[in-house]
């Protein structure tokens, strides 16, 4: 594989940048792998690579209904973080960060990493007392969480609404400095080149139309482009997991919902962090082109359309410019959806299933883009050694029938509730 | 905007509703022993199709009735509705 460099650059610019390597072949289908990944989003080409780099497994393909960088991945707003409270989500989101610290340089892949702290907004004293126990559980944890007044925030957001007349006043914040964000795109085709480089064949266009399992044991799949044999098969299709589960005639404790989020129009540096509104569900930060990100609720019903509901879109900005008054006069650029699993407790599953040589990995919820790199290494672990990680051993799938939730925001069954 | 005929009110925009989720769950019967395995059915498994769905609305900001709606999760058509005790 061609490494990319300043020297690389220099040299293809003088013969006009027609001599570029492909990132990632497109190969035909084999008959036979030892482990195929449905799904190449971002944690399906994160397993691939992590199984051919930490685990020896080259003989891996990756089936994908569309297009590399076309689902989720290329549908969320950037955000990375570790600011869990339950000691499951905080090792394992944590154990992301420090991937997400090396991920260019191990990658050979510029992924735009910027650790430029995440603040989390309380409009209240009981507020700023959750805040406090959370930061606090984060730091016996190993994670940076430094608790703001309100002073120390107007400070580091200036604009922010801190006049006094207003519903929800700003009494101070949580602050993660680590968090920040890394451009998704990047994230995707980096992994995808690396991946493809050992081995892996990225097989783009090709459906999955059912399971072939014999005497509890899975033997391959059918798609679109032929049948394809595996020892091992792993599902890394947030969002669709519940059309591939019913194919497998399993259900889970998970429902499809979509989330909207959008940008406006690029305007000069103003916000300096990931800024989350305390009183409803908005957050916000400002991309390297300028643009102000923008996201919040899901729309609130079961829904596979990709594509948003205006009401929603309405009451997330309301919060928005109640957060920060400027965006009001802002022209919205571009506006889109995403369908995402939300689990029963409002974290995810990576787990073996019932089924001999079948691996899940599902349930992300809002926030499966900050666990890319991590998802895809206990995953891979998952599937390579066929246990689980004590990083993943959590998000097992029968913690729902032994009662073992991991419920961090305490939502109950209905995490799609706004 | 999704439009939904309340079975009492009439159409109305959606902004009047709240959802109330899959409309085909059942709890288990009352008076008899329920295993754990019945529990995880009813409280946490759930289909979640693309295409047909019956989920059940609330009708907060209008008559404050339950009702339920017949509704494809990925075209966002509604094609029947009915009051809650009725089957759709």
């Amino acid at each position: 594989m061609q490494k990319y460099s300043v020297f690389s650059l220099i040299k293809n610019a003088f013969k006009g940048h027609k001599d570029w390597e492909v990132a990632w072949k497109d190969p035909t289908p084999k008959a036979e792998y030892e482990v195929i990944i449905i799904g190449g989003g971002g944690h399906g080409l994160a397993t691939a690579y992590y199984l051919a780099k930490e685990h020896n497994i080259t003989n891996v393909a990756i089936i994908e209904k569309g297009w590399i960088g076309g689902g989720n991945v290329g549908r969320n707003t950037t955000i990375l973080r570790s600011n869990y409270m339950h000691d499951e989500n905080g090792m394992f989101y944590e154990k992301g960060m420090d991937l997400w610290r090396s991920m260019s340089q191990d990658l050979n892949f510029n992924v735009m990493y910027s650790p430029r702290g995440i603040i989390n907004l309380a409009h209240s004293d009981a507020q700023m007392n959750a805040y406090t126990r959370r930061g606090n559980s984060m730091r016996l944890n190993g994670i940076d969480a430094v608790l703001l007044g309100r002073e120390e925030v107007k400070k580091l957001v200036p604009m922010l609404d801190f006049s006094e007349n207003v519903r929800f006043p700003i009494f101070g914040g949580l602050m993660q400095p680590s968090g920040g964000t890394a451009r998704h795109d990047a994230v995707a085709w980096g992994y995808a080149r690396q991946a493809d480089s050992m081995g892996v064949d990225i097989i783009q266009h090709c459906e999955v139309t059912g399971f072939d399992v014999a005497n509890g044991k899975i033997k391959g799949i059918k798609t679109s482009r032929g049948n394809i044999k595996a020892k091992k098969i792993g599902l890394c299709v947030a969002g669709s997991t519940s059309i591939l589960a019913e194919m497998l005639n399993i259900t889970l404790p998970i429902e499809t919902h979509l989330l909207q989020a959008c940008v406006s129009e690029p305007i000069k540096p103003i916000l300096d962090h990931v800024v989350t509104f305390g009183a409803g569900h908005f957050y916000c930060s400002q991309s390297d082109k300028g643009e102000m990100v923008m996201g919040g609720d899901l729309d609130g019903y079961n829904s596979y359309a990709q594509r948003g509901n205006l009401p929603t879109l309405q009451h997330v900005l309301t919060e928005g410019i109640a957060m920060l008054p400027f965006l009001s006069k802002l022209k919205m650029l571009r506006t889109w959806g995403g369908i995402m699993d939300m689990s029963m407790d409002g974290s995810p599953i990576i787990d073996k299933t019932h089924i001999d040589g079948l691996y899940l990995n599902c349930g992300w919820c809002y926030g499966g883009f900050k666990a890319t790199p991590v998802s895809g290494w206990t995953f891979a672990h998952t599937i390579a050694q066929d246990r689980v990680h004590e990083l993943n051993a959590g998000f097992s799938l029968n913690r729902f029938n032994t009662g073992n939730l991991i419920d961090e925001k305490g939502l109950g069954t209905k995490t799609w509730i706004s | 905007m999704l439009h939904i005929k309340c079975p009492h009110c009439g159409l109305r925009s959606q902004n009047e509703f709240s959802y109330g989720g899959d409309g085909t769950v059942k709890r288990p019967d009352l008076n008899k022993e329920v295993s754990d395995k019945e529990w995880d059915t009813f409280v946490y498994l759930r289909k979640s199709p693309r295409g047909k769905h019956v989920e059940l609305w609330h009708h907060i900001s209008g008559c404050r009735q339950w009702i339920k709606v017949e509704r494809d999760t990925a075209t966002h058509e509604i094609f029947k509705t009915s009051k809650v005790n009725e089957d759709i």
